[in-house]
């Protein structure tokens, strides 16, 4: 592991010392001796001195030939850069160990298990990395007329078939480029489909207090009013409360299905008809349909939108936050009102289509197709998996976080002890009642243990609550080591609650002043330029 | 094909532990009239299989031809460097970083994708990334909306049509309305025309976008169209190409207050369209404006210097109705490799990159007019610029026959403008090289004889 140089820190770094030293911390000094207490460690030790400490004037290799001396002659000046460029000067060497370093900083899949409930965190097939590189996808201009595009033409017709298979909707979207992308454009084809029929009165858009914070954050980008509907005793949508909500100003209900709980709604036909019957639309959040691919269609069921998440279903890379891409099914009643271009077959051929063919169409929602380059690993991880496959993805993974959520069941509480899908919650409200130790304190712990924490304080509905998902791609012997590792951390909190507080010990940083980062905002490694210091909130 | 691990015996120990012996009863809490039995799909594929099916449909893509195509994604030498890091798992299988102890590596990288593009820029707050060029420019209108309390956009013609595309789709949302500044004869968008608009004071202007480098490829008289702006009350957008950025003048210098742009040039493969990364800068006194992640600099408990996700209360999952965008996933990858290609090119092949652009087009330009191609407009151009041929829709077709890729009909998206009814957008780049061009000029001249 590379430890810190001697990097030319900022005076007001807060990494150096009075006497201008850097702290040696990093440099395999003296560590907490807590640290030990992991079993193992799943990220490397070592921080990292920022691109503009390691630039030295005059460093740099030769990429690309000089141009000649007269090539910015025309430009006229005024449009022209008067100031040299100062960005950091290093060589390639430095560049890779740099980046290298910093990658050991990070804890992925592929380093470890990863249950972030919401998320689908399975292992991502190296195959489907191999398919996105090949030239002939890879290196293909998005505005290629259709002639030299047919080979992604062809994958993406193809793809958009399975996901109306999987969805049992009748048409989709491969445009948007994230789920929240998604979600904006099945709203947007709502109030489209509404506003064709005349009925401009419908403003609200209804949600429960347990979904995705991107729900109600798009029903407002498309215009609309959030109504908020509680969840019942049993975690499920409350029926009453929804007829209540729902009025002629209702233009979609947005549900998660399964639910962000991890639950299914069992009542979802009532909970449909009573939407329809008030001539609003059903969407569906797809967010966790890796629990129930051959299991449930959401169009047959009676959904009119939904949007998948292929880094969540579909194995696609999460890339440390992106990108993703978030295709949209509809059925026929939206399907007038999808994006443009979609890719049209003509007997063997595939073009896009033209605007002027579907002038009811909501009209672009980004530049080009799509996050084509994700869809091609998408549709590999489909071509592999096959009908069968997919529906084995869904078992093994309800299978999983069921046996999960048996092991710890005694260790903690199970707020909704029923038959999850592919997540369930946990929580630590009795052990934060006995010891003062929340569940922020036993995620940063599990770190300690060599692990990612589950998503925690989501749904916001769940107390110290704690959302796991295992995915289908983990072993038995991981489920059980992990369970140990959760137990035992609910024993240390009755234990030695402190090391639980504390924690965790073995991480590159340890807690982070996440107040001063917000109080005083340093976002480049420059002093910011503006005459009055940023201070938001 | 399937990357699950277990085993019959696992499954069964499993099923044993919860006391049940089917699978389908962990499947009985859904009711049976909504109940699915299967999907009617392929069977799964062995590896090899798979890999050969793939093959085969990306070979029927065409990608050799000696293209000249632009219009917002351009070809450029990508150093390997870049997918060397792209490819290592600890970036790319892992998440948006909620627990900064264990993202020290993403996070760190976002905090130099900031302070990069900041540099290019000027601007002070850089967004962690966007979806794309298109994206981001219609989160950059709506905050102007938002900042300005005014509902009323102006948006030359001359920014990317896929841009104005999407922020109109976007606006379809709310009260607000975009309105299109038209263009002159020289390629520039018609400041006179903009004057006007922000003179009726019965409807305030929020924002001015207009494209540097513009979608005809043309340089705009940024300082000027961003004086009038704000001698309006409105907010100035510039839109531009992030390698350009290394010899043109940056948007704080003509007092931008936002800039937006594809990032795709910086390291991205062009992918038919995507992943690719939505750039947005602002001025720092509309940080609580901004949509997507942030991430700051701050000290751990022992002193140490470390980053985090901050300002997150503009964000969705805190705020939910009241966020500032509904954006979740950005394009933290996509950021990554831009990072790596600006460290990895520095200031000078940076500067070699966007200089070399400039000079083959130039080369270009002279051997397509002596072809009989002459330029549509007449103002300065850095590496983009549209020319004129007798019936464009048949001689891109015929030079597609003689694999010229004859760069983009602006037809196509402007389908009214009798000046660009014949109009070829073409561009070239530091990968351009004078074989490709000779090429283009005899098959041109092959063509219109």
């Amino acid at each position: 592991m590379t430890a810190v140089g001697p990097a030319v820190a900022r005076p007001d770094d807060p990494a150096v010392s009075e006497a201008g030293q850097p702290d040696a911390v990093e440099a395999g000094g003296a560590r907490d001796p807590r640290a030990e207490l992991g079993p193992r460690l799943a990220v490397g030790p070592s921080l990292q001195p920022t691109l503009a400490e390691l630039s030295r004037p005059g460093r740099g290799s030769a990429k690309v030939p000089h141009p000649p001396a007269d090539a910015l002659e025309r430009i006229p000046a005024a449009a022209r850069r008067a100031r040299p460029l100062g960005l950091p000067e290093l060589n390639e060497p430095e560049v890779i160990r740099h980046f290298v370093n910093l990658s050991q900083l990070n804890f992925s899949v592929d380093t470890g298990f990863y249950p972030l409930g919401s998320c689908t965190m399975k292992f991502n097939p190296k195959i489907n990395e191999w398919a996105a590189r090949l030239p002939g996808f890879a290196a293909l201009h998005p505005l290629a007329p259709d002639a030299l595009a047919q080979g992604t033409l062809e994958l993406l017709w193809n793809l958009e078939r399975w996901l109306v298979e999987i969805s049992g909707m009748s048409a989709a979207t491969l445009q948007p480029a994230a789920g929240a992308h998604g979600e904006l454009t099945g709203i947007l084809m709502i109030r489209a489909y509404h506003l064709s029929r005349g009925d401009t009165e419908r403003l609200e858009v209804i949600v429960p207090d347990s979904s995705h914070g991107t729900n109600p954050a798009t029903a407002s980008m498309a215009g609309f009013k959030t109504v908020t509907i509680p969840s019942n005793a049993e975690g499920q949508v409350d029926l009453a409360a929804l007829t209540a909500a729902l009025s002629p100003r209702t233009a979609a209900v947005m549900l998660t299905n399964p639910s962000t709980l991890g639950l299914f709604e069992k009542g979802i036909g009532e909970v449909l008809d009573a939407v329809h019957a008030a001539g609003a639309l059903a969407y569906m959040d797809g967010a966790n349909m890796n629990a129930i691919l051959g299991k449930f269609k959401p169009g047959q069921a009676g959904f009119d939108v939904m949007h998948f998440n292929t880094h969540k279903t579909f194995s696609t890379p999460h890339g440390g936050g992106g990108p993703g891409a978030g295709p949209v099914a509809v059925n026929d009643k939206l399907a007038p009102f999808l994006p443009w271009p979609r890719v049209v077959r003509e007997g063997e051929a595939f073009r896009l289509e033209r605007a002027y063919e579907r002038p009811s169409s909501i009209g672009r929602v980004r530049s080009y197709q799509g996050s084509v380059g994700v869809l091609v690993r998408a549709y590999a991880y489909l071509l592999a998996h096959g009908g069968s496959g997919l529906e084995q993805v869904s078992e093994d993974a309800v299978l999983a976080a069921n046996y999960l959520r048996h092991r710890l069941a005694d260790a903690y509480e199970m707020p909704y002890d029923q038959v999850s899908k592919h997540e369930f919650v946990a929580s630590a409200r009795r052990i934060k009642a006995e010891t003062g130790v929340r569940m922020l304190d036993i995620a940063k712990r599990l770190i300690d243990y060599g692990y990612h924490p589950p998503t925690i304080y989501f749904p916001l509905i769940v107390e110290e609550g704690m959302l796991v998902e295992p995915t289908e791609t983990e072993s038995l012997e991981t489920l059980d080591a992990f369970a140990d590792a959760l137990i035992e951390i609910a024993q240390e909190a009755r234990r030695d609650p402190e090391v639980v507080t504390t924690a965790p010990h073995a991480s590159p940083v340890r807690r982070l002043d996440e107040a001063t980062a917000a109080r005083q905002p340093d976002l480049h490694w420059r002093p910011m330029t503006g005459a009055e210091p940023v201070c938001p909130q | 094909m399937t990357y699950g691990p277990h085993t019959t015996a696992d499954r069964q120990q499993m099923l044993a532990a919860l006391g049940i012996d089917s699978i389908d009863a962990l499947f009985a809490d859904i009711p049976a009239a909504v109940q699915a039995h299967g999907l009617d799909l392929p069977p799964p594929l062995d590896e090899l299989t798979l890999a050969h099916r793939l093959e085969t449909l990306a070979a029927r893509n065409r990608v050799g031809l000696a293209s000249f195509l632009g219009a917002g994604a351009y070809r450029h030498h990508i150093p390997p460097t870049v997918d060397q890091i792209l490819s290592r798992g600890e970036f790319y299988t892992s998440y948006t970083p909620y627990q900064p102890e264990i993202s020290q590596g993403t996070l760190q990288t976002i905090y130099e994708y900031q302070s990069l593009i900041a540099e290019l820029t000027g601007l002070d707050v850089v967004s962690a990334s966007h979806y794309d060029g298109g994206a981001a420019t219609a989160e950059a209108a709506l905050m102007t909306v938002r900042a300005t309390r005014r509902d009323r956009v102006l948006v030359s013609r001359a920014i990317h049509r896929h841009f104005l595309d999407t922020a109109a789709t976007y606006f379809e949302g709310g009260r607000m309305t975009l309105e299109e500044l038209p263009t002159l004869a020289d390629g520039t968008t018609d400041l006179v025309a903009l004057e006007r608009e922000l003179a009726d004071t019965g409807r305030p202007v929020a924002g001015v976008l207009i494209g540097q480098p513009n979608a005809f490829g043309i340089l705009e008289p940024m300082a000027e169209a961003s004086r009038l702006a704000h001698a309006a009350g409105a907010l100035f957008v510039a839109v531009v190409e992030p390698i350009s950025l290394a010899v043109l003048a940056p948007p704080a210098e003509y007092e931008a207050d936002i800039a937006v742009g594809e990032g795709q040039p910086l390291g991205i493969a062009l992918q038919y369209g995507g992943p690719y990364l939505g750039l947005l800068a602002a001025k720092s006194d509309l940080v609580r404006q901004i949509p997507g992640r942030l991430v700051g600099r701050t000290t751990d408990v022992e002193g140490r210097r470390a980053y985090v996700m901050t300002l997150r209360a503009r964000e969705q999952d805190i705020r939910r109705d009241k966020a500032a965008s509904n954006i979740c996933t950005n394009q933290a990858l996509c950021a990554l490799a831009a990072t790596v290609y600006v460290a990895t090119l520095g200031p000078h092949g940076l500067r070699d990159v966007a200089a070399g652009g400039a000079a083959r087009a130039h080369e270009l330009e002279q051997a397509l007019a002596a072809a009989g191609a002459a330029r549509v407009h007449t103002g300065a151009y850095l590496n983009e610029f549209a020319v004129t041929v007798p019936d464009a829709r048949r001689v891109h077709a015929a030079l597609l026959e003689r694999d010229v890729l004859a760069g983009l009909q602006l037809a196509d998206w402007y389908p009214d403008d009798p000046q660009l009814r014949d109009a070829l957008l073409v561009c070239a780049t530091e990968v351009t090289n004078s074989d490709d061009i000779e090429r283009f000029a005899t098959a041109l001249r092959e063509v219109l004889t």
